[in-house]
């Protein structure tokens, strides 16, 4: 037998829409229908008419032959992949060089005290060098200058001096970038960790590195999209990549659908690299911000 | 209350009309877009007039100096640049020295253009071959001749036999094969896009993969270096690069014509070119009259005696 006041607060409790409500609600789903009903028939509209101006224009039977032939994407692919696995290698060792070697440099680099002079101009005089220098340039003069110095024990493969030229350029560019998340920590942080009794090393491990590190791993994840597609520039000594092998194709037939292949491989790998980092980032963000955003 | 839920049966704010004039600027939008797309398709102007005049169309309908070249009056000549010895000198095509430049001369001169006439463009091979319209009206760059390459391009008929040789350094082991099959445990190189390429991988059939260079430069040097055992090269070329430029290496052997036709260099047009008829007559009747023979006796002379590899 309810109370008359408990069973006036279940009845408030129970939530009715209103009327006016529900009309609301309904008039925007309605609305919310017709806009996706809108942006569908325009998006099918400028893509028939972008299709049709293509199909259309003189020169398309010839275009379509050099650079979709179904015969010559099913020639190239199984060279293009052999090559890919040579991106791929270089990709993944030098990828970690470069980050360790970066890092070390950036931190060279904004090491305090006079006694640590030498290092930080070191430091800045090789990120200045192999910034500025070309790529192209680098990978030359590694490649084909140490065989030419003649040294015993020192390899004349192409592959490894690439990767060495990969790595001395980007290692400046990406010691930049931490570089400038190491600085971008605001100084009290340091003064509470030192005042915390924490020593230089303690504070830039446990209190500095942590955030300049997340803060930079959009460009971090830039440079290395951007690594990934120089592995192939290794093949100026000769060693064969997914580009280099659809040239090869290419330049034999005089048909270009072997770059196409590769380059919509090359596409399809860095979109499943950048949505990890998204969601490493985002996983991140949700841990820091775990125990409330102060 | 009789007024109290008056209000909720007019729900729509926004009246039908809106919509409508909404969509108006859209519609206008989408008539633009198509009209542009229609409108701006370029009109290949071209096509109608192209006559499929083959290798065999005959020397009368070629007029003298008045063929319908990229500039009237002119005829422009495409190769890529540096342009190597012994086909060019100096990386001067304007000279007339060197196989391919004294070729391309010799073929003005028979279509009826003075040496005056002739301009000669930058055109490196990947644009020479590729689709397009094409700022040249025929190049010569070393370009073999192939039915494949017959479906991008047009060739005139062969200015040039070609053989493939083998360079390497005198003191390596690959110096010392006599036989195709002696080269398969070396480390081969030649260049992309060469028939040189083709040899290593069909005919030598080595058994780690060949160094495959963007330029001749790079093969040499990886020669110098001891990076590559061995590269393959066209003759006057490997004499070339024996005599001049590696002085160290020598010329192993040459590979024999492969079976069926021999290897051709040719003049790369258009495809489709008004030109290619012309051209071609141009080409062979230097060869029938012995001019092309005597170019070759002249800048490519040494080529002719390597011993062959079996």
């Amino acid at each position: 037998m309810p109370v008359a006041d408990a069973a006036g607060t279940a009845a408030e409790d129970r939530y009715v829409p209103s009327a006016r409500r529900l009309e609301r609600e309904r008039f925007k789903r309605t609305r919310a229908r017709r806009a996706t009903a809108v942006a569908a028939l325009s998006t099918l509209v400028t893509g028939v008419v972008l299709f049709l101006a293509v199909v259309n224009s003189p020169g398309w039977p010839r275009t379509r032959e050099t650079f979709f032939s179904a015969h010559y994407a099913r020639e190239a692919l199984p060279k293009v992949l052999d090559g890919l696995w040579l991106n791929v290698r270089l990709l993944v060792i030098c990828g970690a060089a470069v980050l360790i070697l970066g890092m070390l440099i950036a931190v060279a680099r904004t090491l305090r005290g006079p006694v640590f002079f030498p290092l930080r101009a070191l430091a800045t005089a090789y990120t200045d060098f192999f910034r500025g220098l070309p790529l192209v340039i680098c990978l030359l003069m590694v490649v084909f200058g140490i065989p030419a110095l003649r040294l015993q024990g020192v390899t004349t493969d192409p592959v490894l001096l690439g990767g060495t030229a990969l790595v001395l350029t980007y290692s400046a560019y990406v010691a930049e970038v931490f570089r400038a998340g190491i600085e971008s920590v605001h100084p009290s942080q340091r003064a509470a960790a030192r005042s915390l009794g924490l020593n230089g090393r303690q504070t830039l491990r446990f209190v500095v590195l942590p955030q300049a590190v997340r803060r930079v791993v959009p460009p971090l994840l830039n440079d290395l999209v951007s690594l990934q597609k120089d592995t192939g520039l290794v093949s100026i000594a000769g060693a064969v990549d997914a580009v280099y092998a659809a040239q090869i194709v290419a330049s034999k037939s005089f048909n270009y659908t072997p770059y196409v292949v590769a380059g919509l491989i090359f596409v399809a790998l860095t979109i499943p690299a950048t949505r990890f980092t998204d969601w490493v980032t985002a996983r991140m963000d949700r841990r820091r911000a775990q125990g409330g955003i102060v | 209350m009789p007024v109290a839920n008056q209000r909720v049966h007019h729900a729509d704010p926004l009246p039908r009309r809106r919509a409508t004039r909404r969509a108006a600027p859209f519609a206008a939008g989408l008539a633009v877009l198509l009209t542009a797309a229609v409108g701006c398709a370029p009109q290949d102007d071209t096509d109608a007039a192209k006559s499929p005049a083959g290798p065999s169309a005959g020397a009368a309908a070629c007029a003298k100096g008045e063929l319908a070249t990229e500039t009237a009056g002119k005829l422009t000549v495409g190769t890529d640049k540096p342009a190597y010895a012994p086909w060019f000198r100096d990386d001067d095509p304007t000279s007339g020295e060197g196989f391919e430049s004294a070729v391309a001369y010799a073929v003005a001169d028979r279509l009826g253009y003075a040496r005056t006439d002739v301009v000669w463009q930058t055109v490196p091979f990947n644009s020479a071959v590729a689709p397009g319209a094409k700022k040249f009206d025929f190049d010569i760059n070393q370009i073999s001749v192939s039915d494949e390459r017959r479906r991008a391009v047009d060739f005139s008929s062969g200015y040039y036999d070609v053989r493939q040789a083998v360079v390497a350094l005198k003191d390596s082991p690959a110096a010392k094969a006599t036989t195709a099959a002696d080269l398969k445990g070396v480390k081969l190189g030649a260049q992309v896009g060469t028939t040189s390429l083709d040899v290593v991988n069909d005919v030598i059939k080595p058994g780690q993969a060949p160094a495959v260079f963007q330029k001749n430069d790079f093969a040499k040097t990886a020669l110098k270096n001891g990076q590559v055992d061995a590269i393959v090269v066209d003759l006057p070329t490997a004499f070339y690069i024996t005599s001049a430029e590696v002085t160290d290496a020598k010329i192993v052997g040459q590979f024999a014509a492969g079976s069926g036709k021999a290897e051709q260099f040719g003049l790369v047009l258009d495809k489709g070119s008004r030109l290619t008829g012309c051209v071609s007559g141009a080409v062979d009747s230097l060869r029938k009259d012995g001019t092309l023979a005597k170019l070759e006796k002249r800048w490519l002379s040494e080529a002719v005696d390597a011993p062959v590899l079996k």
